[in-house]
């Protein structure tokens, strides 16, 4: 028993289907409660009045906005080295995701800095490095689009991914250097005291992990899809040519 | 692949455009700057090295998507994939003949452009250095895009999205460099950075772009 078994679609079909339900579950289990906690039985902070509150959608989709990139990273390797379909559909069906949870990002942050600092937008490294990171998953999934060959798209698309990592990881410290922010630091850490009090960060970790859950109910039910349209086209094609 | 390389900038400059064209464009963009944001010389003195470094990476861009797609039209690519030279190899070839017909002649028409946006006088040299120095990972980026696209039949719109995220870090350290360079801050740090991206970006796309090019050629 490897976890490679899992690389054959239908063996991905079914453990993913008997799965699915669970993780919606436990989606609507923790995201529910997290965001209505946080929104509307956490004590106002004086100083930052009510907005704070989009603070529970800005930091999830901030951190899955990074971190479903670094899964795509993952995908696309696995992808180039063995040869696995399933994964680069699970890339080619993240994009998106993650596409979304970075314009959610940089959205609630316009929403919560004009009151904080005044403006919608500023050239702050993080802020900069969010755009960029919005470029390249545009980029990524319009060369996902552009190229009708599945296995050619799947290729190139990875290797996109490689160097586009290694570049964005560059332009986040270009940016850095080039404008210092506004931006406040880490709101959570796992090595340094915590740097808020429990009553926000409580509700915050729980939303995390609902926008966890939810990502991986998205990325399934995408892969999913692209498994079956894959299925279509195959049998298009079988049909064209009996 | 000296004979490569001859023949690429042969095709460049018989063709016409190839040479030309690049700096036409460089000199149109920066005539319609101070259309855009007025004439006044201390504006544009401020602004001068952001816009001359923009307008190399726009002219840079304009060439791009030719590098391959008319080798893979005509089938001379294939040939060049069995030829007895890496295709890592052709690649490097390629990116070095098109910084030869773009970057080369932006390099060395800059200082002239600056004189129209007012650039301050100590920033002409680190203008140079840091074109000079920049403009090669440009050219190697751009390869590996245009190797990305190259089997596509309207790759250039795709190409500039797929690119110019990538010229982010090069920009970021090669207008700051002048900057700095201009109002007499240190500049090691820009320096190094940009010479460091440039020296990786040199070594180890062409990997990268040799293999977008096998797989397009499958």
């Amino acid at each position: 028993m490897s976890i490679w078994e899992y690389a054959n679609p239908v063996k991905f079909m079914q453990t993913s289907g008997r799965l699915l339900p669970w993780v919606v579950g436990a989606t609507v289990l923790t995201l529910v409660p997290g965001l209505v906690w946080g929104f509307f039985f956490t004590p106002v902070a004086a100083e930052f009045g009510a907005t704070v509150k989009v603070i529970y959608v800005h930091v999830p989709a901030a951190t899955f906005a990074i971190n479903i990139w670094v899964m795509m990273l993952v995908a696309s390797l696995i992808w180039l080295i063995r040869r696995h379909h399933v994964s680069a559909l699970a890339a080619r069906a993240a994009a998106p995701i993650g596409m979304v949870m970075t314009l959610i990002a940089l959205v609630t942050g316009a929403l919560w800095g004009q009151p904080m600092w005044g403006t919608w937008w500023e050239w702050d490294p993080r802020l900069t490095s969010f755009l960029i990171l919005f470029l390249f998953y545009l980029g990524y999934m319009a060369l996902w689009e552009a190229i009708d060959t599945p296995d050619t798209a799947a290729d190139l698309t990875g290797v996109l991914c490689l160097v586009g990592s290694v570049f964005a990881v560059l332009s986040r410290y270009a940016a850095i250097f080039w404008n210092q922010g506004l931006h406040q630091g880490a709101t959570l850490s796992l090595d340094k005291e915590e740097h808020i009090a429990d009553v926000y960060w409580q509700p915050l970790v729980l939303s995390i992990v609902g926008f966890g859950f939810l990502f991986v109910t998205l990325l399934l039910l995408r892969t999913r899809t692209e498994i079956r349209a894959r299925r279509i086209k195959a049998l298009e094609q079988r049909e064209r040519m009996a | 692949m000296r004979a490569l390389l001859s023949r690429d900038l042969r095709l460049a400059i018989r063709a016409g455009g190839g040479f030309g064209l690049g700096l036409a464009f460089f000199l149109i963009v920066v005539t319609l700057v101070p259309f855009g944001v007025g004439p006044q010389g201390e504006v544009l003195a401020r602004i001068a090295s952001g816009i001359l470094w923009l307008g190399a990476l726009l002219a840079c861009l304009l060439s791009l998507d030719r590098i391959f797609a008319l080798d893979f039209e005509d089938g001379s690519l294939d040939l060049l994939a069995t030829a007895p030279i890496p295709m890592e190899a052709v690649v490097t070839i390629k990116a070095l003949a098109h910084w030869i017909t773009t970057g080369l002649p932006l390099v060395l028409a800059a200082p002239l452009f600056a004189v129209l946006l007012h650039l301050p006088a100590p920033a002409y040299l680190w203008l140079e250095i840091s074109l000079l120095l920049g403009t090669p990972a440009l050219s190697v980026l751009g390869t590996f895009g245009a190797a990305l696209t190259v089997g596509l039949k309207r790759g250039g719109l795709l190409l500039s999205l797929l690119v110019l995220p990538l010229y982010v870090p090069t920009l970021i350290f090669g207008a700051e460099l002048v900057r700095r360079g201009a109002e007499g801050l240190a500049t090691q740090v820009p320096l190094a950075m940009l010479a460091g991206i440039t020296a990786a970006t040199v070594a180890l796309v062409p990997f990268a772009s040799a293999a977008a090019i096998r797989v397009n050629l499958r």
